[in-house]
């Protein structure tokens, strides 16, 4: 089985189909939204493909080194420019297919006017824990 | 207590379970429970007879549960209350999970799920460890594979080449870990060759053994890989070569060649030679044709090219490597390793950057890394 990342963008994907702010639907449509995020990742808890997942904040810093012992230095947030990750899960999968199948389902998710956003979701294969055992 | 012996009886006890009346999922679930409770309280308070305290405790846990269902259901036991004595065929009872637990129609990731648990005599939250998921995940893996299996007739012996699949699968998921995977295949293994008597099956032990045996030299500090021209082969067990070699000899004189005996014929020539410079190429470059004939693989193909290389000069190598799939992993890698053996260092650098791109893993990745790296230097040096 192979491991992926699937990845949720705030902003740095391309434009989803139906793109309407979720601050622009009714709750209801929120509820649904949400109910069908629910849904999804309790299927693949079922299935027994479920990893992880998790959301993030909006609010991103960029950090580096200045020198051992000076202060770390800050920048950012560089609003409208940067690649911006709303969340992410991680599924484990037999097939490349079948992530492909599962991403396709997570964008189907339901947004403004009850019809699904159509997303684009990155994913990312992960690196193997380990090498194989044979391989020459 | 040893946890290993503790593992060592779980297929004979859903056998026992089995044979009173239990359906499998019923009789695999009331183990793994007894299994949890005996790890828990042996330490402390070791039985005189374990498997008799196993057999107990999981049958009470198999009584509860269908008492449980039972009154949900408003239905009869179906299952004897008395245990009857039954006889106790060992060896039956675990060939017989090894062929349920692989069964075809299962997906690989649960047959290998389903294996450690029942064969293996894991816990979920090893099993779970060991894949890095999480234990409710693993749980459902496994309950989800015994729902699939629920109603296949079972008496019918399978296809040893699916069980064989799975052990093989296990082994390649490699080293580390609080379980070792790896060992685990490999006594698995080592147990169904001791309970049938084919000749693939005696092959895949010999591949295993032969690989094992080289497991202290494969990686260096950190994690890093290191490949098999570099091994420090002083550091082999030649304890395990020996052994593998002679499964290996008593199977490939019975005549019936398959995957694992051709595979494993490869490996122990490298075992044998004191140095890659040393390795009998020729002879391994006609195993790679004999694997060809059993199982025309792009991997196949792939690995032939390398040894072709080594025997016949990487032009050689680079020729037979032209009908092999470009799309396939670790294509780029060998490619890189056959140019710089053919001087077109710049390529060569190239390449096994392209390739680090597309490693698998991290170990991987960080090796082609390196040897891009390496050979950059060689250039420079020029």
């Amino acid at each position: 089985m192979a491991k992926y990342l699937l990845l949720k963008h705030y902003r740095g994907a391309p434009a989803p189909q139906n793109d309407v702010p979720m601050d622009r639907w009714t709750p209801d449509e929120l509820t649904a939204h949400i109910q069908y995020m629910d849904d999804f990742a309790d299927r693949l808890r079922d299935t027994g493909e479920f990893v992880d997942s998790r959301g993030l904040t909006p609010q991103g810093t960029f950090v580096r080194s200045d020198g051992v012992g000076r202060p770390p230095v800050t920048d950012g947030p560089f609003l409208e420019t940067k690649d911006l990750i709303a969340g992410w899960m991680i599924i484990d999968v037999e097939t490349y297919e079948r992530a492909l199948d599962l991403a396709a389902e997570l964008s189907e998710a339901p947004g403004a006017g009850g019809k699904p956003i159509r997303e684009w979701l990155e994913l990312r294969p992960l690196l193997a824990e380990r090498a194989p055992t044979t391989t020459e | 207590m040893n946890e290993s012996l503790l593992r060592e009886l779980v297929p004979a006890v859903i056998g026992v379970l089995v044979r009173r009346g239990a359906d499998f999922a019923a009789a695999e679930d009331a183990v793994q429970e007894a299994l949890i409770r005996a790890l828990g309280a042996w330490p402390d308070d070791p039985p005189r007879d374990p498997k008799g305290w196993l057999v107990a405790a999981a049958w009470r846990k198999f009584l509860d549960a269908t008492r449980a269902e039972t009154s949900r259901r408003g239905r009869e036991l179906a299952v004897d209350r008395e245990p009857p004595p039954g006889p106790a065929t060992t060896a039956d009872d675990s060939l017989w999970l090894y062929f349920l637990c692989a069964h075809p129609s299962l997906p690989p990731g649960s047959a290998v799920a389903l294996t450690l648990r029942a064969v293996g005599g894991l816990t979920t939250r090893q099993i779970a460890a060991a894949h890095l998921v999480p234990e409710a995940t693993m749980a459902q893996r496994i309950s989800r594979a015994k729902r699939q299996l629920a109603g296949l007739p079972l008496d019918r012996p399978g296809d040893p080449a699916t069980v064989l699949r799975v052990l093989y699968l296990v082994f390649n998921e490699g080293y580390g870990g609080d379980v070792d995977l790896a060992a685990e295949a490999l006594r698995l293994t080592r147990q169904l060759a001791a309970v049938t008597d084919d000749p693939e099956v005696a092959g895949l032990l010999a591949l295993m053994l032969l690989h094992h045996a080289r497991r202290a030299s494969r990686t260096g500090a950190a994690g890093r890989l290191v490949p098999l021209a570099e091994q420090d082969r002083s550091r082999w067990d030649t304890g395990l070569i020996a052994e593998g070699v002679g499964i290996l000899q008593g199977a490939l004189a019975r005549d019936r060649l398959g995957e694992y005996q051709a595979q494993a014929a490869i490996a122990a020539l490298h075992a044998d030679a004191p140095s890659t410079g040393e390795t009998d190429w020729v002879q391994i470059v006609e195993w790679y044709d004999e694997l060809l004939k059993i199982n025309d693989s792009p991997v196949v193909r792939l690995n032939r090219a390398v040894a072709v290389g080594e025997a016949d000069g990487p032009q050689a190598g680079l020729a037979a490597l032209s009908t092999v799939d470009p799309g396939l992993p670790r294509h780029t890698a060998v490619h890189a390793y056959l140019l710089e053996r053919a001087g077109d260092l710049g390529r060569a650098a190239d390449l096994y950057a392209e390739a680090a791109h597309a490693a698998a893993s991290a170990a991987e990745r960080d090796h082609l890394t390196r040897e891009a790296a390496r050979v950059r230097v060689r250039i420079n040096e020029l």
